[in-house]
């Protein structure tokens, strides 16, 4: 592992990025190969990588790297780069504060309370996970009940065991990885219980995490009531309706000690928030335009923080574009603002950037509501690409040049995905 | 050890004992069965500071509810925990409803309450612009308030261990002997207790604890309340505590802006059989946000970031019990059911009575000192008081919890002042409370606990007993990994 810090911090940065995840280090890079030259990447853990240090499992990198990496590959490799780029990495700091003017307000274990002063902001903050409350499952409050990403932390940095015998609910991959990884860890795994009618993790760790393993997966199912006044000690499950309402006639008891919850993530933006940005409802992260710039001038965001990902891959792509346009805002180069607003039409949960330009070529993101095969994806009238499959859980990547984007003359482009034939 | 008094349960109700009783020269000792004070009723509930006109006329807890309101400016002020008087409002919605506002104007007013007002539904929509258009008038008050309730508890206790009161947690009564020459021996576990007089504050158990030594015959029932925390994105929707006119069962499901601005919505009342329940349920859910939207209509299941029950402690008849017994030297507090927490500094000035009447010789503790350290904030402070004290300490610098903005100092601190456990941490610092609920800073308390403690991490719970967090990898069995 390895941590940098500047052996001063300077009262002015022409780039600060909030956050050293595998956002944060790929936006460091980006501003640097745009000319930024005081380049600050903080982070709240003692570490830079992010999440990453506890993805001790492989299956990272293929796209961004060309190779198969574990997390912690991965994070050594941004790292490396973002130290070669002579990036100045302060750790162990926490971004308190911002403000419309960019002067961001650092609370730091080496620096104390610091005042910053940035030319542009990158908000690279990552995501946390949805909890208990979010869900309301019923029941009592034992001690036992956990997120996955928690426990995560608990195996793969702490050395110890969140219980003996867990019941997973949700089929998010952090909940199937973990699935596999307490299995091998000796821990009975007894189920991971969805409420959907289809997983919402990626079809390759349904199949490596869990089918491998033999550990069920109950689709349609969801826990209706937790037991235990100290410890967990057991669960109700019951199949859900298309209403998600819980058949109690056809309701079973499990006997664990543990409730791993696997539901989500949501981009965490407290820090977003102290800025008036504008958010979209769906994605519950700041709008973005294809420079990924929100609302708010000279404040960027990335990864996590702007949408869900399911593969770092893509983070670190979208990270990249963002730190280049970082660096050219702070520069002083500002391409040509956006012209087009995509909307979210059929079988479309979501589109990022929100807005594209019509000048250049835009990778968009999007993600829809539910499984679909032999698609195809409309954006208007001006271009169409089939699609084997579509799936909520595997985010759509599409390249869109601009010669297509040329033929339209609106200004909301509607994006469909609709089944062929 | 023999001590002058035994106060059974660690509630708010026996905290306040505990400290209205250490401004005598007395040795008193608190007991208390779980692992941190606070930690029955005490916690879970709506944090209200009534305003005094609830409670009937001619009953004990209407007339305690008014007189322990006075009491909480002068608390507050020395106990430092959060605390303000953000009024009421009771909404009616019909024009019968009109008329029993006009009762509890009237029924306050005689009790000599302060500021309370009729507003027509214009003024309630002025006042509180997210209040539904239907509501036709309410009754303000001025004089509600809202604390964080556990705060008030380690509060008090601390400020009365200061001066001089024993605290002994983690010590279930089991069995209370009156002897002969006077005077009580309490049996824990761990320790045989010796006391002259004994107060009984031990809540839902307050009926067990009078039996164990014959003094009186009660059945608690508890009726449970469920509550929902809200994101505190809604912060500032309402800025008063908003009551739905109320029926002759119940105070109804309200709407309250907590001390620090989360939103809490509750709670139901059933009763219920078994006092060591605390189910949250879907009914109870969809009745409290149902309720709610009735009045309120900008509030949604999609912002409830956490729920919790806690169960009232009723006795027939539903009045408060705070009297001696037939078993001389034996003091109960029984029934202290809403509004107990309100009451509780009224409750304890008239346990100090009791024990004078009762023979127990009251001398003034001339050390006594009412206030306790004021606990640092860092997220209220300003940016040159931060900036000093994160020089100072590099662990003010360090955050601790992120929903919450603590630093990791301060859940040191909370260690020091006494937490044992993730949930004392918790109540006291608010660390773990927020949006992630624990997720991102738990494990880092429980570092911090252990380190503190010098206690194994496995070793650290929850709340105490069999609540632990986490466990030992599964040791290699022998044929693991081979011997070749
Ligand atoms: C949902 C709900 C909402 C409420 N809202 C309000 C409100 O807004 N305002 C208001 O004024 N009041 C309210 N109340 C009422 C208020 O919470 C209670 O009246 C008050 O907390 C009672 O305090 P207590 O100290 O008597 O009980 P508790 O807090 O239950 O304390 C009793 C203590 O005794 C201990 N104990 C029990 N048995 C033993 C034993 N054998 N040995 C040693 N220790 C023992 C317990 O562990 C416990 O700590 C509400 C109650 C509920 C349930």
């Amino acid at each position: 592992m390895i941590t940098a810090e500047p052996r001063h911090l300077e009262s002015r940065y022409d780039v600060v990025i909030a956050g050293a995840g595998p956002a944060g280090m790929a936006a460091a890079m980006g501003a640097r190969e745009r000319g930024a030259e005081k380049i600050l990447l903080i982070d709240r853990e003692r570490e830079a990588g992010g999440i990453l240090w506890q993805c001790i499992h492989h299956g990272f990198g293929l796209i961004h790297f060309g190779t198969e990496l574990t997390g912690p590959e991965y994070a050594q490799r941004c790292l490396q780069q973002v130290i070669d780029g002579g990036i100045d990495v302060l750790t162990d700091t926490y971004v308190y504060d911002i403000s419309p003017e960019r002067t961001l307000k650092l609370m730091s274990g080496t620096q104390g309370i610091k005042l910053v002063d940035a030319g542009a902001v990158v908000l690279a903050m990552g995501a946390r996970e949805r909890t208990r409350g979010a869900i309301r499952i019923g029941g009592e409050r034992p001690s036992g009940v956990l997120t996955a990403g928690l426990a995560q932390k608990f195996v793969n940095m702490m050395g110890l065991l969140p219980g003996r015998r867990v019941v997973i609910l949700g089929s998010g991959d952090i909940g199937l990885i973990m699935a596999r990884r307490l299995t091998l860890e000796g821990v009975e795994v007894l189920g991971v219980f969805e409420i959907m009618p289809h997983a919402n993790g990626l079809n390759r760790n349904v199949v490596q995490c869990l089918h491998d393993f033999d550990i069920p997966l109950h689709l349609s199912t969801t826990i209706v009531d937790i037991r235990g006044r100290e410890r967990v000690t057991g669960v109700t499950v019951a199949p859900v309706d298309e209403a998600f309402k819980p058949d109690m006639s056809r309701a079973w008891d499990v006997d664990c000690d543990t409730v791993m919850l696997s539901i989500g993530l949501i981009p965490e933006n407290e820090l977003s928030r102290r800025i008036n940005l504008r958010f979209d409802p769906v994605t519950t992260g700041p709008i973005v335009s294809s420079t990924m710039e929100t609302t708010a001038n000279g404040v960027f965001a990335c990864g996590n923080v702007a949408h869900i990902h399911d593969l770092v891959d893509f983070v670190s792509r979208e990270s990249l574009l963002a730190g280049r346009s970082a660096g050219e805002f702070a520069t002083g180069k500002r391409p040509p603002a956006d012209n087009i607003r995509l909307m979210p039409g059929d079988n479309v949960t979501y589109c990022v950037p929100q807005t594209v330009s019509s000048d250049r070529e835009h990778t968009i993101y999007m993600r829809v509501k539910k499984p679909m095969e032999e698609c195809t994806i409309k954006f208007g009238d001006i271009y169409s690409k089939k699609l084997p499959y579509v799936f909520p859980a595997e985010m759509v990547t599409i390249k869109m040049q601009a010669k297509f984007l040329q033929k339209f003359h609106g200004d909301t482009l509607r994006v469909d995905v609709v089944k062929r034939g | 050890m023999r001590y002058d008094v035994a106060i059974i349960g660690g509630g708010v109700v026996g905290c306040a004992i505990a400290r209205a009783l250490s401004r005598f020269r007395l040795r008193t000792i608190l007991l208390e069965k779980e692992c941190e004070v606070g930690f029955g009723t005490s916690k879970s509930n709506s944090g209200i500071i009534h305003a005094g006109h609830n409670g009937a006329t001619g009953t004990l807890k209407g007339e305690l509810e008014w007189a322990g309101n006075r009491l909480w400016d002068k608390l507050h002020d020395e106990l430092d925990f959060g605390f303000h008087r953000n009024g009421e409002l009771m909404v009616a919605m019909s024009p019968e409803q009109v008329s029993r506002l006009e009762h509890f104007l009237e029924q306050g007013r005689k009790r000599g309450v302060t500021g309370l007002e009729i507003w027509d539904g214009d003024r309630v929509r002025r006042e509180e612009p997210a209040l539904s258009t239907e509501i036709v008038a309410a009754l303000a008050a001025p004089t509600a308030g809202v604390v964080n309730p556990y705060e008030v508890c380690f509060s008090l206790i601390e400020n009365a261990c200061l001066n001089g009161v024993e605290l002994a947690v983690g010590m279930p009564v089991r069995a209370i002997r009156p002897m002969a020459g006077g005077g009580f021996d309490i049996v824990t576990p761990e320790r045989l207790v010796h006391a002259r007089y004994i107060v009984n504050s031990a809540g839902l158990f307050s009926d067990e604890i009078a039996r164990m030594a014959g003094a009186g015959d009660y059945t608690i029932r508890p009726r449970k309340g469920e509550e929902y925390l809200l994101d505190k994105r809604l912060k500032g929707l309402v800025t008063r505590t908003i009551f739905p006119c109320p029926t002759p069962q119940s105070k109804g499901i309200l709407v309250i802006p907590t001390y620090d601005g989360t939103l809490m919505i509750g709670p139901t009342a059933g009763f219920i059989d078994d006092k060591n329940e605390r189910s949250t349920t879907a009914a109870g859910a969809e009745e409290i946000f149902a309720a709610v939207r009735r009045f309120c209509p900008g509030i949604s299941e999609r912002d409830c970031i956490a729920e919790f029950a806690g169960l009232r402690a009723t006795i027939e008849g539903d009045d408060f019990v705070i009297a001696p017994s037939k078993q001389k030297g034996f003091i109960n507090c029984v029934g202290i059911q809403s509004p107990g927490l309100t009451a509780a500094p009224a409750i304890a000035e008239r346990i100090v009575a009791i024990l004078r009447d009762e023979g127990l010789e009251m001398i003034e503790n001339d050390r006594f000192q009412p206030r306790v350290g004021k606990r640092v904030r860092f997220a209220t402070l300003s940016l040159e008081d931060q900036v000093r004290l994160a020089a100072e300490d590099h662990r003010f610098g360090r955050i601790g919890c992120r929903c919450e903005q603590i630093s990791e100092r301060e859940i040191i601190d909370a260690i020091h002042a006494g937490a044992r456990t993730l949930d004392g941490i918790k109540f006291r610092t608010r660390a773990g409370m927020g949006r992630c609920q624990g997720g991102f800073c738990s494990w880092r308390s429980m570092q911090l606990l252990s380190s503190e403690l010098g206690i194994p991490m496995t070793a650290v719970t929850k709340r105490g007993g069999n609540t632990w967090i986490v466990c030992e990898r599964k040791a290699k069995s022998a044929n693991e990994g081979g011997d070749a």
